[in-house]
């Protein structure tokens, strides 16, 4: 979670410059990381296969931010900018990575099955939408118990075909359960374009909300400010007894689908252009106006951390392979 | 001791421990005012109310998964799948949400859920309202499986199940619910993993679930007739199995028969008989004999339903194969 001081309300509110340049250092840390992720995947450091969400870190920071620790998230198998911004710290997450016992899931899980359930971070999902009736579920629990917490569902725009989408929307919105769904559409389904996978604009997505009567907030998702506001708005109509929220966060993937996707399906200058044009960092740094000097300095910091989680991780210890069995029943 | 039938006995388990636990509830298509497609959960809604007698829309993948949801969060889910043929549509969260979490987690995470449904032949369904699909489930690494067949054990099991801090698959036989039996006055948790020995016998075993249980009872008291003494076991849990139980019967008896209305081909005798024979290879007299359904889907006129699932007979045959074998 960043650090946000003050939290100023639904609608029209304004982050303070203490805030804003604390969403600025959590998306680089972000960037940084799974820059080094990558770096370390191709060196063939790390097992399996790695999927980043560079060009999304507003959203990851901006919706995280407006949660309470006690909230819940369900993520994707693009999970290390949720997971961070969720409270996990680095190290745990680059462990895992490494498949290391230090690792936040302990070695079980790898770059698409990131949990840390002490803040609040119930899994990471390699099937697409397979977390969000889950939220549903935990939401409801909330409720039932009467407790002030809500269960927030990432997923993307490819997610929004899938049955688990709709029957969770359905469901959610008939029992006013306070979840909120997060859908970070960056217009890709794996190597599809919406306009090959959505009979409707792509910017239009949100009116899916539509159908099944629930609450729509949507926002720049490349303005962490402005998805940061949204994400206020949804907890607090969430949290309110009206019902869950879509939240509809436009964003953009400035990378290929997996470490390695030659990305052969895109366009190369509309991918440049958004390069150029929708990064969120640069925006925001733009935005801030800071300095070469702050900005490289804050980079050091940030990549110290990020080298430090590296040595943590490869200090790690291996599990036993017979430590496979442990976990699969309480 | 009082007598309930097996509908009942289910009916009775639910709502003691939805009298004595906050956090258990029950959600399903048709479960509220219905009282359920089988009748199992009439009265519940009005002794425990709409937000815990949750009845659903037609969303089984939803059903399940927010079911998993609730469960980590604490609370004690029974959902209902109104037919086993329906645990398909929930696949997904069956398989890959349950079952694994808490391995993929590292141990962070219990999901204590219970999944009851109900399938089986007799009364010309047709294909989509009749299947046994149990034994798919007992491919599944972190799912229980629970196979109930009297109204004792579907009572006792599904308390235990409730209790289990594990994704358990609860399956009842439609054909089963008017079957009375005695019960303890008070409900007596039976441990799961834990198979019962119906009736003891010396030459050989049969290992039967479900509706297949009383046929197979029936098929042994015939045998007697004939000078045959047959042991009847139900493993009532099929994942964990007890593997115990069953092996030293056959290891007595030197002969077995597994029986379950699902087909034959990849059916929970082929597990049996795959434990079995590498337990008690040299203790075996003639091959196991395996019964179950033939290999098509359930067609709908009787007289081909019928032929497709098994019968007393059936089980009679297949005893009287094992033991003609010197």
């Amino acid at each position: 979670m960043t650090a946000v001081e003050e939290k100023s309300g639904s609608g029209g509110g304004r982050v303070s410059k203490e805030g804003m340049r604390g969403f600025f250092r959590e998306m680089l840390l972000i960037r940084r990381f799974e820059e080094k992720v990558e770096e370390r995947f191709r060196a063939g450091e790390l097992p399996g296969f790695l999927h980043v969400a560079i060009g999304q870190e507003a959203v990851a920071s901006g919706v995280c931010a407006a949660l309470e620790r006690e909230d819940v998230i369900a993520s994707t198998h693009r999970a290390h900018g949720h997971s961070i911004a969720k409270g996990t710290p680095i190290e745990r997450i680059m462990a895992e990575l490494y498949g290391k016992v230090e690792g936040c899931s302990h070695g079980y899980g790898g770059s698409m099955h990131l949990y840390d359930v002490e803040v609040g971070n119930l899994g990471a999902n390699a099937v697409v939408a397979g977390g969000i009736p889950g939220i549903v579920g935990a939401a409801l629990a909330f409720q039932m118990r009467g407790e002030k917490r809500v269960a927030v569902a990432f997923f993307g725009d490819g997610a929004t075909n899938a049955g688990t989408f709709h029957e969770s929307m359905n469901l959610a919105q008939l029992w006013k359960v306070p979840a909120i769904f997060v859908l970070e559409n960056n217009g890709w389904a794996e190597s599809t374009p919406a306009k090959q996978h959505l009979p409707l604009p792509v910017d239009e997505l949100g009116k899916r909300a539509l159908a099944y009567g629930m609450k729509l907030i949507e926002a720049d998702g490349q303005d962490v400010e402005a998805v940061y506001l949204a994400a206020l708005a949804a907890r607090e109509h969430a949290l309110s007894g009206a019902g869950p929220v879509l939240l509809h966060l436009r964003t953009y993937r400035l990378v290929g689908h997996y470490v390695g996707d030659p990305q052969v399906y895109r366009d190369k200058k509309e991918l440049k252009e958004a390069k150029a044009t929708k990064d969120p960092i640069e925006l925001l740094r733009a935005r801030l106006e800071l300095s070469d000097d702050e900005l490289a300095s804050l980079d050091a910091e940030v990549m110290a951390e990020v080298e430090a989680s590296v040595e943590f991780a490869k200090a790690g210890t291996d599990p036993k392979p017979e430590d496979a069995l442990a976990n699969v029943y309480a | 001791m009082p007598e309930l039938t097996y509908r009942e006995a289910v009916r009775d388990a639910l709502s003691r421990a939805l009298r004595e636990d906050e956090d258990v509830f029950l959600m399903g298509e048709d479960i509220a005012e219905m009282g359920g497609s089988m009748a199992v959960t009439q009265g519940l809604l009005d002794e425990f109310g709409p937000k815990r007698i949750r009845n659903t829309p037609i969303s089984e993948m939803a059903i399940v998964g927010s079911g998993i949801g609730a469960a980590i969060q604490g609370m004690r889910p029974v959902v209902e799948i109104m037919y086993e043929d329906f645990l398909t549509l929930s696949m997904e969260q069956l398989v890959n949400q349950a079952a694994k979490h808490r391995s993929m987690s590292g141990g962070q995470v219990k999901v204590p859920l219970t999944i009851r449904t109900q399938g089986g032949a007799g009364w010309s369904p047709g294909a989509q309202h009749a299947q046994q699909l149990e034994s798919w489930f007992v491919h599944v690494p972190g799912l229980k499986v629970v196979f109930a067949s009297t109204p004792e054990d579907v009572r006792g099991l599904l308390w235990s199940a409730i209790y289990d801090d594990n994704p358990v698959v609860f399956f009842e036989h439609r054909t089963l619910y008017p079957l009375k039996g005695e019960v303890p006055d008070e409900l007596e948790p039976i441990p799961l993993g834990k198979a019962r020995v119906h009736r003891e016998g010396k030459d050989v075993t049969v290992v039967a679930t479900g509706r297949l249980v009383h046929d197979a009872l029936s098929a042994a008291e015939q045998a007697e007739k004939d000078g045959i003494s047959v042991e009847v076991v139900d493993p009532r849990t099929l994942l964990p199995l007890d593997e115990e139980t069953i092996i030293a019967s056959v290891k007595k008896t030197n002969r077995c028969v597994t029986a379950h209305e699902a087909v034959v081909r990849g059916g929970f005798g082929a597990e049996l008989a795959a434990v079995i024979q590498h337990a008690a290879f040299d203790w075996l007299d003639a091959p196991i004999e395996r019964v179950g359904s033939r290999f098509a889907p359930l067609p709908f006129a009787p007289v081909m339903e019928q032929y497709v699932v098994p019968q007393v007979e059936d089980v009679l045959d297949a005893i009287k194969r094992t033991v003609a074998r010197a």
